[in-house]
């Protein structure tokens, strides 16, 4: 019985999702938004998670190379851990990692906004003054989303590949023009392009659901299960959305 | 002439029935008063009137237009004559006082940023308070923040203007001011006005006409000296604040 429940609430829960995602959709297209509602939401989002990124994929380059040398020592070939490094950052590590960081930093908070909004009845103050919250306050943040990760997401695998080169140049003694055209020989375009198409879709799931979940709770006591929810979700789904969208590629982009 | 015509409405949560078969009448101008003890399904009642919730059944008029089944786009016309106190002033926190009275008009108006100031001004003096456009809400106190709620709801002058518990929270001393504020704007802007309380005093001090609310059922519906010469034991309980009667506490 609880089976089918689960079943049944999974179903409504994305039924839901799906609605408010069109309803996400219809308001971009439909409705003008002035800039300053939009940059706030990409300073929030982009510009203060900076540091956090800056740290985080820094030292996953320095890992991965260390990683990736382990094994190459076997062969002597230490010298293609610029080319390992490069790909593992820019194919997958760097847009991963800067949605789950931001999706646990940002989302959360966003959930815990919208939710305290919520039980305050800001959001019914927001209805009754013929606003829609969806337009007000949830697009803003969807392309405020949808712009930054990206940016992120390119600013990440800059570091995470110099992050490899701090570990080329002090263990390995690589110089740097060596290491960088060792780099740029493995790269394509097209690596660079489906981590960031990849980081779009991850923008607009935590958008999305972190929104959703913040418009859900109906006492305060629901505020802390909301965000967990909300943190919970958004790494599930960009985990799953990773794992198809990789195995897409891999098939589409031979 | 009705302003709001309530017809045998009702709204259940789940399975509990939050209001069962309500009828109200307001005219237009007057101030009208739904009483009831917490829990009455007073908030939900207001909250379905100006079409926040969906009624299961039943018909709510405003100014004899049905606003039951509406598409958001006509709700969102028929919202902007309503103006809406809520019951914790909900002012958004991210918002300068001024952004906040001037919500509206930023909203749905082409005024430029100067002539919404200076009807923000205006409207901040009608609740007699000055210099604080710049401050934000978590600054102020209870009492400040009603007030800024109340210059909120009436900055663009909506037809009907409602109160959820306008003095719950607030201390006796502001609870008198508010009540002689919502009063005197009741006459000077002649709106109709809504007033929803579980405080028997503020609401008789402000209304003329009230409704008492119990279980989502209306038990009384009348004027002020009809109250006073009502023979329901149920109504008389509330009146005189006694535990022991006909309302248990279990009917929660």
């Amino acid at each position: 019985m609880s089976f089918i429940k689960g079943i049944e609430f999974l179903f409504r829960y994305t039924g839901r999702l799906g609605i408010f995602v069109k309803d996400i959709f219809y308001f971009l297209f439909t409705h003008k938004r002035t800039f300053r509602s939009v940059s706030k939401e990409i300073t929030f989002v982009g510009v203060d998670s900076l540091f956090l990124v800056t740290l985080i994929s820094f030292f996953i380059g320095v890992i991965v190379a260390f990683q990736t040398a382990y094994q190459l020592k076997k062969f002597s070939s230490e010298i293609y851990i610029a080319a390992l490094v490069a790909l593992s950052i820019t194919r997958e590590l760097g847009p991963v990692l800067t949605a789950l960081i931001v999706a646990a930093r940002s989302g959360a908070s966003i959930t815990a906004g919208i939710g305290a909004m919520k039980i305050s009845e800001q959001i019914d103050a927001l209805e009754s003054f013929a606003v829609n919250p969806v337009d007000y306050l949830v697009v803003p943040k969807f392309v405020g989303f949808l712009f930054s990760l990206p940016l992120l997401t390119i600013y990440a695998d800059f570091l995470g590949i110099l992050g490899g080169y701090a570990v080329g140049a002090t263990k390995f003694s690589i110089p740097f023009n060596f290491y960088f055209s060792m780099t740029f020989d493995a790269l394509k375009y097209k690596d660079v392009g489906t981590g960031l198409l990849k980081s779009f879709c991850f923008a607009a799931i935590i958008a999305s659901v972190s929104c959703f979940e913040g418009l859900r709770p109906l006492s305060s006591s629901d505020v802390a299960k909301v965000v967990t929810q909300s943190v919970v979700k958004s790494f599930f789904l960009i985990i799953v959305f990773d794992c198809i969208l990789t195995a897409l590629f891999y098939f589409v982009f031979v | 002439m009705s302003i709001i015509r309530i017809e045998n409405l009702c709204k259940k949560f789940e399975s509990k029935k939050v209001l069962d078969m309500v009828n109200l009448r307001m005219n237009k101008g007057e101030a009208f008063l739904i009483l009831g003890r917490s829990g009455a399904g007073k908030t939900v009642l207001l909250k379905t009137i100006i079409g926040l919730l969906k009624p299961d059944s039943g018909r709510i008029f405003i100014e004899n237009a049905d606003i039951t089944h509406l598409t958001r786009k006509r709700l969102d016309k028929i919202r902007l004559k309503f103006g809406l106190v809520f019951q914790n002033s909900a002012l958004f926190d991210f918002l300068t006082i001024e952004e906040n009275v001037g919500f509206a008009l930023y909203q749905h108006s082409n005024l430029t940023k100067k002539q919404i100031a200076s009807a923000v001004k205006s409207a901040l003096e009608m609740v007699a308070l000055a210099n604080i456009e710049k401050l934000y809400p978590h600054e102020l106190s209870g009492g400040m923040r009603k007030r800024v709620a109340i210059a909120r709801a009436v900055i663009y002058r909506p037809k009907i203007i409602i109160y959820d518990e306008p003095t719950t929270g607030i201390d006796p001393i502001s609870v008198d001011k508010i009540v002689s504020l919502i009063k005197d704007l009741h006459q000077r802007l002649s709106i109709t006005t809504l007033v929803v309380t579980h405080d028997l005093n503020v609401g008789l001090a402000i209304a003329q006409r009230c409704a008492f609310l119990l279980q989502g059922r209306i038990i009384f519906d009348g004027t002020k000296e009809d109250l006073k010469t009502i023979k329901d034991e149920r109504v008389i309980q509330f009146i005189n604040g006694t535990s022991t009667g006909p309302i248990k506490e279990m009917e929660v």
